[in-house]
């Protein structure tokens, strides 16, 4: 009665509960205009967007898994593909495309055409090194790092910062399986 | 009457977070529910390494004469596991319905803290109907 794990996330945005976009876009914006008012220094709202999309990954993954009913990937090409195309959708109803492939595997970038948190910002001069959408580098973080991949996320081209599309690149720093102490020192 | 003796939920480092039991069958002080999860945990976790064929993720169904025992871990290595009569059916779906019930009504719980147990009203509730419906086409038989 499961059903077979998707290689699209249409059948899975169109069966979770979704929120008004617009409502969205603005409780971020809200967010982040917040954080600049608090912490007033770009830096430190990076950081802590970061932080916050971290604390959300480590959540989102189980919630992912669950509803998607994917299986374990074989490989960090699949997790990639895997997460520009079903989990991108289903949380944020837009999917990325995988590319920038390095040899080993272990490197790639996710391009975002559309994002769904930047509709209607403007980044003024005086935010001009701010991250805005970093806690999306969180989430993945976060996410990754539960299901035991330890990666770096950086955000390579920013259309706020005046590129063409949105990049972040995705890097696999380990593999850390969970390991049981068998050679327990008494 | 209950075909569903216990259920147990426990985090990644094999500490439980949620224990209910269903009837006098199921029913076990809090240090012998706390002293069975972490068995299970080890135990799972052993049958890994002990398994002929590789890429094993652990024991999913345990059958004994008075009881079944069926286990779901996730990918992020949180087991939920129930104790039931032998021979209940449906109760890999049921695992897989309280685990998307954990991810709705426990992640999503601001106040919740990871790995800690869960005091979630909304989980406990959901919880029951989900049992419930379980058990009206059993208690038909």
């Amino acid at each position: 009665m499961a059903p077979l794990a998707p290689k699209t996330g249409d059948p899975l945005f169109a069966n979770v509960e979704r929120v008004n976009a617009e409502l969205f876009t603005l409780t971020y914006g809200a967010i982040v205009r917040q954080l600049l008012a608090d912490l007033e220094e770009v830096e430190e709202v990076n950081k802590q967007l970061d932080l916050m999309g971290y604390n959300i990954g480590v959540r989102l993954i189980d919630e992912f898994l669950a509803k998607s009913n994917v299986s374990r990937c074989v490989d960090f090409k699949e997790t990639a593909d895997i997460i520009a195309k079903v989990g991108f959708k289903m949380f944020l109803g837009v999917t990325a495309t995988v590319t920038n492939w390095n040899a080993e595997g272990t490197t790639c970038s996710l391009v975002l055409e559309d994002n769904p948190l930047v509709d209607f910002v403007e980044l003024p001069d005086t935010c001009q090194g701010l991250h805005y959408c970093n806690i999306l580098s969180g989430v993945l973080r976060g996410a990754l790092e539960m299901v035991s991949m330890k990666t770096e996320i950086t955000w390579v081209r920013d259309m706020l910062h005046g590129d063409d599309a949105y990049e972040l690149q995705a890097k696999l720093v380990k593999q850390v399986p969970e390991e049981y102490p068998y050679k327990d020192d008494d | 009457m209950a075909a569903i003796y216990s259920l147990f939920i426990i985090n990644k480092s094999g500490g439980l977070i949620f224990y209910k039991d269903y009837g006098s069958a199921g029913r076990m002080d809090t240090n012998d529910s706390l002293r069975l999860a972490s068995l299970w945990h080890s135990m799972h976790a052993i049958s890994q390494q002990l398994s002929p064929t590789t890429g094993c993720s652990g024991i999913e169904l345990l059958q004994a004469d008075t009881f079944d025992l069926h286990c779901f871990q996730s990918l992020t290595g949180t087991k939920i596991f129930v104790v039931c009569e032998p021979s209940t059916l449906h109760m890999e779906g049921l695992l897989k319905v309280i685990y998307e019930l954990y991810t709705d009504y426990v992640l999503k719980n601001p106040f919740y803290e990871m790995e800690m147990p869960i005091r979630c009203e909304l989980f406990d509730v959901n919880l029951s109907q989900a049992i419930q419906k379980d058990r009206v086409p059993l208690l038909g038989r």
